[in-house]
C-alpha cells in the first residue's frame, strides 16, 4: 500500500497555489485586508493514492482542497489535471472535468437536500452528466449504494430518516456514483462517532481498491490521517511545512510543528510514556502571518536573526521527504 | 442512604468519597415518547482524583453531569436515584442552597466556552463577579484577585487581558476564561464536561496540561467527560464507560486500558486508529446505538455483541446485567463474566 513505485504518475498536480480572501468594511465595503489562507503551494497527488492534508483549524487545508476542484477561484498558480490546467477551463469543460473530480464534505446533515429521496440525490450527478437512461441510472444507484453498505428500500427515504454514520455513507455513495478518479475528502469521519468512524474509513479503503480512486484525505486529526493516508502534507497558516510518504513521517518527523502535533495527541495507553512539547500561544491570524518562518513566535527550537527573517523553502531532505525547516536537517 | 463505605467500587485505603451516585435516572419527555437518557448510574468520586466518563454520543454522560448539578430543564427530569456530595444530598437540597453550592464548591466548564461567556462583560470583570458574589469581596479586591486568577491560568499579561472581551479571545483563552471562572472559589469538585473537544490539539495538550495542575495544586477532584480514549488514557485515575444511558464498565484507568472486560469497550478500543500503531482494516463495531425511546429487552449491547453470539448466550436478550465487581475496583455488566441460570 505504502509502496511508493517510480511507475506511478501524478494525476493532479498543484503549482505555487495562493489563495487570498479580501476582508471589507468600512463605508464603502473597501478590501481593506487580505487572509491569506494559501500562500503558495506546491504538490502533486499520485494516481491511485491517498495523500493526507493535515492540520488545525485555519490551516487553509479546506481551501487547498476546494480551490483544487475549482469549487473556489484561486488568486493565482495551477492545478492540472491528468495535464490540464482547470483553471483554463471554460464552463463546459469544467462540467464535463467534474465527473471526474468529486468531494465527500465533512457534514452529513447540511450536505444532503432534506426535501430529496436519498435516490434522487444520489443518481443526481449520473442525471446532470446524461450517463445511460433512466433505468441504468436507477440500476447504477443501487450499486453504489449497496456498495457503501445501505440497502435497496434506503432509496425511497429522505436523509431526516438516517443516523449521521448512514448520512456519511450516501454523502460518498453520491461522490462516488460517477465513478470518478480523484475525490476530495474533506474531514470525512470528523463529525462521528468513534464507533462509527471505523465502518466509514473501512468504506473509503475498500472503494478505492474496488474504484481505483485517488484521495486527497484532509483532517485534523493525525491517526486518522494515518491510518487512511499513502503520504501525508502538513500545512500550517497557508503552508505546506512537511511532506513524506506516511511512515517516514510518523516515525520521524523533521519539522518542529509536525513533532509538536504528533507529541500533542493523546494516545489511548496509560502506560505510553513520551516526551511533550507543549506549543506556546495560539495559531497566529493568517490575516497578518509572522515574518520569516511563520511558525517561529511558536517554535521551541527558533533561533532568532534567522528563522523570524527568513522564509524557509520546502526542502527535499531524504527520497521524498521534505520539510520547510532551516534546521531540518538535525533531525535527519 | 448509601453511606461510602458500602460502595463496591472503593479499594482498600482510598480518600474519601466526595461525590456518590446511585440509582440515577434522568428522563426527557418528549412528543414521541420517553428518552431514558441516563438509566441507572452509579458511581462515585473520591478527593482529588480525576475521574473520566466516557462514550459516544447520546449515551447520557453529559445529562449524568447535568444531574448532578441539577441543571436538567424540561422536558428533561431526574426521576429517580441519589447524589451525595459531602454528606448532603443533592436531589432534595433546597434550589437556594444549590445555587450557592454551584460555581462555590462544584462547578462545570463546557465543550464551547465563547458561549458559555457573557459577552458584554471583560473577561475580568466575569471572573471577579463571581468572587464578589460568593465571597462577598469588595469591587478592587474581586478585580485584583481575578486578575491572579488569570494569571494563574497561563495569561502571561494577565493585568491587560482582563479587560478583553470575551470575542477577542480564541477558544484556548476562553476556555482558560472559563477554568479561572470554575476554580475561583477552590471548589472540591470539577465537571469538564468536553472541555478540549472544540480545539485543536495543540490548544488541547496545553488546556488539558493546565487543568491537571490546577487539580492537583489545589485538590480539586475532577470529573472528565469525553469521547477520546486518548484524552482518558492520559488524564484520569478512574474511569466509567457508559453505553446507552448506563455505566457497562468502570475501573481504574491503567486497568480498563489492559483487560477491557466489557465487550462494547473492547470494541470501542479496537476501532479507533491509534498513532504509530498501523493496521490494514480498523474492527467495526456493527450496527448503531439503540433508540433510548424503544430500549431492546435485556443487555442493551446485545444487539450488537459478538461475544454474546460466539458463546450463544440467550440470558443477554432477557436480563439486563448489574454492574458487578470482577476484580478489586473493576467492575462490569456483562452477563459473559456474571453467573446466571441460563433461561
Amino acid at each position: 500500500m505504502s509502496d511508493q513505485s517510480n511507475a506511478k504518475r501524478p494525476l493532479v498536480e498543484v503549482k505555487n497555489l495562493v489563495k487570498h480572501f479580501p476582508v471589507r468594511g468600512g463605508l464603502f465595503q473597501r478590501v481593506q485586508t487580505w487572509i491569506k489562507a494559501v500562500d503558495d503551494v506546491s504538490f502533486n497527488v499520485m494516481e491511485g493514492e491517498t495523500l493526507g492534508l493535515v492540520g488545525e483549524s485555519g490551516c487553509g487545508k479546506t481551501t487547498v482542497g476546494r480551490t483544487m476542484l475549482r469549487l473556489i477561484e484561486p488568486t493565482s498558480g495551477q492545478v492540472l489535471f491528468d495535464g490540464v490546467d482547470i483553471f483554463e477551463l471554460d464552463h463546459n469543460e469544467l462540467k464535463d472535468r467534474r465527473r471526474h473530480m468529486q468531494i465527500i464534505f465533512q457534514d452529513p446533515y447540511s450536505s444532503l437536500d432534506p426535501r430529496m429521496t436519498i435516490g434522487d440525490a444520489v443518481s443526481e450527478g449520473l442525471k446532470i452528466h446524461k450517463v445511460g437512461n433512466r433505468e441504468q441510472r436507477h440500476e447504477m444507484t443501487l450499486d453504489i449504494l449497496r456498495k457503501v453498505g445501505l440497502e435497496d428500500y434506503h432509496t425511497k427515504r429522505y436523509p431526516h430518516e438516517f443516523s449521521g454514520g448512514q448520512r456519511q455513507r450516501i454523502g460518498i455513495a453520491r461522490a462516488l456514483a460517477l465513478w470518478p478518479k480523484f475525490v476530495v475528502a474533506d474531514e470525512p469521519v470528523s463529525a462521528l462517532d468513534v464507533s462509527i468512524q471505523s465502518q466509514v474509513l473501512n468504506i473509503l479503503k475498500d472503494l478505492q481498491e474496488d474504484l481505483g480512486l485517488t484521495y486527497l484525505f484532509i483532517a485534523h486529526n493525525m491517526s486518522v490521517v494515518e491510518h487512511i493516508s499513502d503520504r501525508v502534507a502538513v500545512m500550517y497558516l497557508g503552508k505546506i511545512v512537511e511532506l513524506a510518504p506516511r511512515n517516514k513521517l510518523f516515525s520521524k518527523p523533521l519539522h518542529p510543528y509536525t513533532q509538536a502535533l504528533m507529541s500533542a495527541i493523546p494516545i489511548p495507553d496509560p502506560n505510553a510514556k513520551r516526551e511533550r512539547v507543549i506549543l506556546k500561544g495560539d495559531v497566529p491570524s493568517p490575516l497578518n502571518p509572522p515574518s520569516g518562518c511563520r511558525f517561529h513566535p511558536r517554535c521551541p527550537v527558533v533561533r532568532m536573526g534567522h528563522c523570524d527573517i527568513e522564509e524557509p523553502p520546502l526542502r527535499e531532505l531524504e527520497s521524498g521527504h521534505f520539510a520547510a525547516c532551516h534546521y531540518a536537517e538535525d533531525y535527519v | 442512604m448509601d453511606t461510602p463505605a458500602r460502595l463496591s467500587d472503593e479499594g482498600e485505603g482510598a480518600p474519601r468519597t466526595i461525590l456518590d451516585v446511585r440509582g440515577l435516572k434522568t428522563y426527557f419527555y418528549t412528543d414521541d415518547g420517553v428518552v431514558k437518557a441516563v438509566d441507572g448510574v452509579d458511581f462515585s468520586v473520591r478527593e482529588g482524583e480525576v475521574f473520566g466518563l466516557v462514550g459516544e454520543s447520546g449515551c447520557g454522560k453529559s445529562v449524568t453531569a447535568l444531574s448532578i448539578l441539577r441543571l436538567v430543564d424540561s422536558p428533561g427530569e431526574t426521576v429517580d436515584g441519589t447524589v451525595t456530595f459531602d454528606g448532603e444530598s443533592l436531589l432534595e437540597l433546597p434550589e437556594d442552597d444549590m445555587n450557592k453550592l454551584r460555581g462555590s464548591r462544584m462547578s462545570i466548564i463546557f465543550q464551547q466556552p465563547i458561549s458559555s461567556l457573557n459577552p458584554v462583560f471583560s473577561v475580568g470583570d466575569q471572573v471577579a463577579e463571581v468572587l464578589q458574589l460568593h465571597e462577598g469581596l469588595g469591587k478592587d479586591e474581586a478585580w485584583i484577585k481575578a486578575v491572579d486568577l488569570l494569571d494563574q491560568v497561563g495569561f502571561p499579561d494577565a493585568e491587560s487581558r482582563a479587560n478583553a472581551f470575551p470575542h477577542e479571545m480564541s477558544g484556548g483563552q476562553a476556555q482558560r476564561v472559563m477554568i479561572a471562572i470554575a476554580l475561583a472559589l477552590k471548589p472540591s469538585l470539577l465537571i469538564a464536561d468536553e472541555p478540549t473537544t472544540a480545539l485543536d490539539v495543540t490548544i488541547q495538550a496545553q488546556i488539558l496540561d493546565l487543568l491537571r495542575d490546577l487539580s492537583r495544586r489545589w485538590k480539586t477532584a475532577v470529573i472528565l467527560i469525553t469521547h477520546d480514549l486518548g484524552v482518558i488514557a492520559e488524564m484520569v485515575d478512574r474511569v466509567a464507560v457508559m453505553y446507552a444511558g448506563r455505566i457497562v464498565e468502570l475501573s481504574n484507568v491503567r486497568e480498563l486500558f489492559k483487560t477491557p472486560k466489557h465487550p462494547y469497550t473492547v470494541g470501542l478500543m479496537e476501532s479507533i486508529p491509534v498513532l504509530g500503531q498501523v493496521k490494514d482494516r480498523l474492527n467495526v463495531i456493527p450496527g448503531s446505538v439503540p433508540n433510548l425511546i424503544n430500549l431492546p429487552p435485556g443487555c442493551r449491547f446485545a444487539p450488537r455483541c459478538r461475544p454474546r453470539v460466539e458463546n450463544g448466550l440467550e440470558i443477554c436478550i432477557q436480563v439486563e446485567p448489574d454492574l458487578e465487581p470482577l476484580a478489586a475496583g473493576h467492575l462490569a455488566s456483562c452477563w459473559l463474566y456474571q453467573d446466571h441460570d441460563e433461561v
